[in-house]
């Protein structure tokens, strides 16, 4: 007998008696101002949130944040002139040395802060890990309350998603909180509004 | 693992031997519990999140086998590829033929207390597999040659001077430098030539979901993220009581896990995956390696709800006083004590012991499993199985047999206390546990039933 069988054959003969699923499993959050609250749970987590008018603005708020970098980044056409590194690469090795990445993502949750992004908005995964600092261009009214609204939200994930509050983080030395673990040591999130 | 392990209490002794470093631990510990209470009372639904959490979960427990088929025939469809290893043997095993399938042989990990569990890293380094650990804390104790000591923070138990000697002597940072953003930089620096130069990638699982085949890895460093997405192959092991129903369930349990755990809202990355990306392999080993016996054991199966948060560990008062270390298991602390005497009783027979059962990990349990009662029923099964050592059982013997007879119980106490103040020494020595650093009150002259005697007339 394979081990598959072996496995789900003692589970079978162990398993407690059959329970139903909870009939409550969502959760409503009630904030008096929801775009309030994510700025709020960002600003502990060092991370700027900066609303911007259109895509104009958004090339110039970029421009003036990362004044001098080199090595930039971007999956939004408006910003194509600010970039000057191609993201075009079949290796994702090759972005080793981006500095700041300026992605597409598709929204926000109040409660605490993250983003989700997912296959969708990007040409490789690893960018926003990679990259030595990170900004997320979100519509301004693309903000959910809490994770069982945002779950209501994305529906299915694709191939790959992920939920990214603030920059990488550790604590692992005494406690002390160190920003810039393994990915990036900033984050800055443009609310962009509606068009 | 062949060295002579510790009991518990014994490990607890050399632990305790530096009182400013445990008071030290103790402290830390008791710090990241409060931010626990803090970020928990943010939400006026706090309680209905763990019944609700422990809810599905019991419903996992009771429908495991048509989950585990649901979630593999989802994440094949997916694209990935499906292992199932019945102990650490296989598990092992599976990851090996993988890597030499592969022609690899040097790999990066992010946190796995499953492959802690395994002795997987040992195994691999037997068979020519260099394994890096890219958890920062992780990495730490790797470089130290020993286990983590504690589930979300490995090296809770290290101060920043170990830490600074130890990158001195392998990373080559300055000598006596202890500032944790520099010495955090330099492994940044250390790993991420790791992370770009290896081509497998080992993650955990935190939830894996029937529904759809996904699963989701949390970190706050990044780690998992940047192994699984520059490597060939990305191979994610878990154990299958890991798996929820529905997506939407994911709700739940990631606003609970970072609150109970450190008291942030939600870790920095909350990875789902799926589907490989183009040209990559994605495994997945589901490890059985003694879960399905406890789930046949009515009173202990509700261990297997754990979704890991280290909750209890950072309020149990024995752990804040004792160390991972002490527990001499890959998972330490209240809930590493009811899952350890499933691997093995005779091992571990110490572990349950290694409590005051005051039930504060109980209480703070995200998915509400019943700790302390566990710890206290293993107690019995030990017992009764004879896996508790001759001295205390000779003493729960005499303690019965005295507590039981009310007019002996009386009378020893009276001897007890003229003992006390008489010969102080006939108790206060080496072969009295209770001596050990504490001291004990003065005795009363009388005992409380002496006294309501003599009163009660009044």
């Amino acid at each position: 007998m394979s081990s598959r069988d072996r496995i789900l054959g003692q589970i079978r003969q162990n398993k407690p008696e059959e329970v139903a699923l909870p009939p409550v499993t969502t959760f409503a959050s009630h904030f008096e101002n929801t775009e309030d609250k994510f700025r709020e749970m960002l600003s502990l987590i060092y991370t700027e949130v900066i609303v911007v008018k259109n895509a104009e603005e958004l090339a110039l708020k970029a421009e003036e944040l990362y004044k001098g970098v080199v090595n930039r980044a971007t999956t939004i056409p408006a910003l194509s002139a600010w970039a000057d590194f191609s993201l075009n690469v079949s290796d994702p090795h090759e972005l080793e040395t981006v500095e700041i990445a300026i992605v597409q993502a598709e929204f926000g949750v109040a409660e605490n802060g993250a983003v989700w992004i997912s296959d969708q908005y990007l040409p490789h995964r690893v960018l926003p890990f990679i990259t030595q600092n990170l900004a997320f261009v979100i519509p301004r009214n693309a903000l959910v309350n809490n994770m069982h609204e945002a779950y209501v939200r994305l529906q299915d994930t694709l191939g790959w998603g992920c939920f990214i509050a603030g920059p990488s983080k550790t604590a692992d030395i005494e406690q002390s909180l160190v920003i810039g673990a393994h990915g990036a040591r900033s984050m800055v999130i443009f609310l962009l509004e509606g068009e | 693992m062949s060295k002579t392990v510790m009991e518990h209490a014994d490990a607890s002794e050399v632990f305790n031997r530096d009182e400013p470093y445990v008071n030290w631990h103790d402290e830390t510990l008791w710090f990241v519990r409060q931010k626990r209470d803090k970020s928990s009372k943010q939400l006026p639904e706090w309680e209905e999140l763990r019944e609700a959490a422990s809810g599905i979960k019991h419903y996992v427990l009771s429908h495991l086998d048509e989950l585990l088929i649901s979630f593999e025939q989802k994440a094949k469809e997916n694209g990935v590829q499906v292992h199932w290893a019945a102990n650490a043997a296989e598990h092992n095993e599976i990851v090996l033929g993988l890597l030499k399938q592969h022609k690899i042989d040097k790999m990066v990990k992010s946190k796995s207390m499953l492959t802690e569990e395994c002795h997987m890293n040992e195994f691999l380094q037997k068979n020519g597999i260099e394994v890096i650990d890219t958890d920062l804390g992780e990495r730490i104790v790797q470089l130290r040659n020993e286990p983590p000591s504690h589930i979300v923070l490995p090296a809770i138990h290290l101060k920043k001077k170990d830490i600074g000697d130890l990158f001195h002597e392998h990373l080559g940072t300055d000598a006596g430098a202890t500032d944790p953003q520099y010495l955090t930089e330099a492994a940044r620096q250390h790993l991420r030539d790791k992370f770009l130069t290896r081509r497998a990638a080992l993650t955990g699982v935190n939830f894996a979901v029937a529904e759809t085949g996904g699963f989701v890895v949390s970190t706050n460093e990044g780690n998992a993220d940047m192994g699984a997405h520059l490597a060939d192959i990305h191979i994610a092991c878990m154990g299958f009581e890991k798996i929820i129903p529905k997506q939407e369930h994911l709700g739940v349990f990631l606003r609970l896990l970072a609150r109970s755990a450190t008291g942030q809202p939600i870790t920095t990355y909350s990875s789902h995956f799926k589907k490989p990306r183009e040209g990559q392999e994605m495994h997945i080993v589901i490890v059985d390696n003694g879960r399905s016996t406890q789930l046949g054991r009515k009173d202990f199966r509700n261990s297997l709800k754990c979704i890991r948060c280290g909750a209890c560990m950072n309020t149990c008062p024995v752990y804040r006083r004792s160390g991972g270390h002490s527990y001499h298991n890959a998972v330490a602390g209240p809930i590493g004590s009811i899952l350890a005497p499933n691997l093995d009783m005779t091992k571990n027979a110490d572990l349950p012991f290694a409590s005051t059962l005051c039930g504060s990990c109980s209480n703070v349990c995200p998915v509400k499993i019943d700790i302390h009662d566990q710890l206290y029923k293993w107690r019995q099964v030990l017992a009764k199985e004879g896996h508790v050592p001759k001295s205390k059982e000779i003493g729960i013997r005499a303690m019965s047999t005295v507590l039981a007879a009310p007019r002996f119980y009386q009378w020893s106490g009276r001897l007890g206390r003229t003992v006390m103040r008489a010969m102080p020494f006939m108790v206060n020595n080496g072969l009295n546990p209770w001596y050990k650093q504490r001291d004990m009150p003065e005795p009363p002259k009388e005992s409380f039933r002496d006294w309501y005697v003599r009163n009660r007339k009044n």
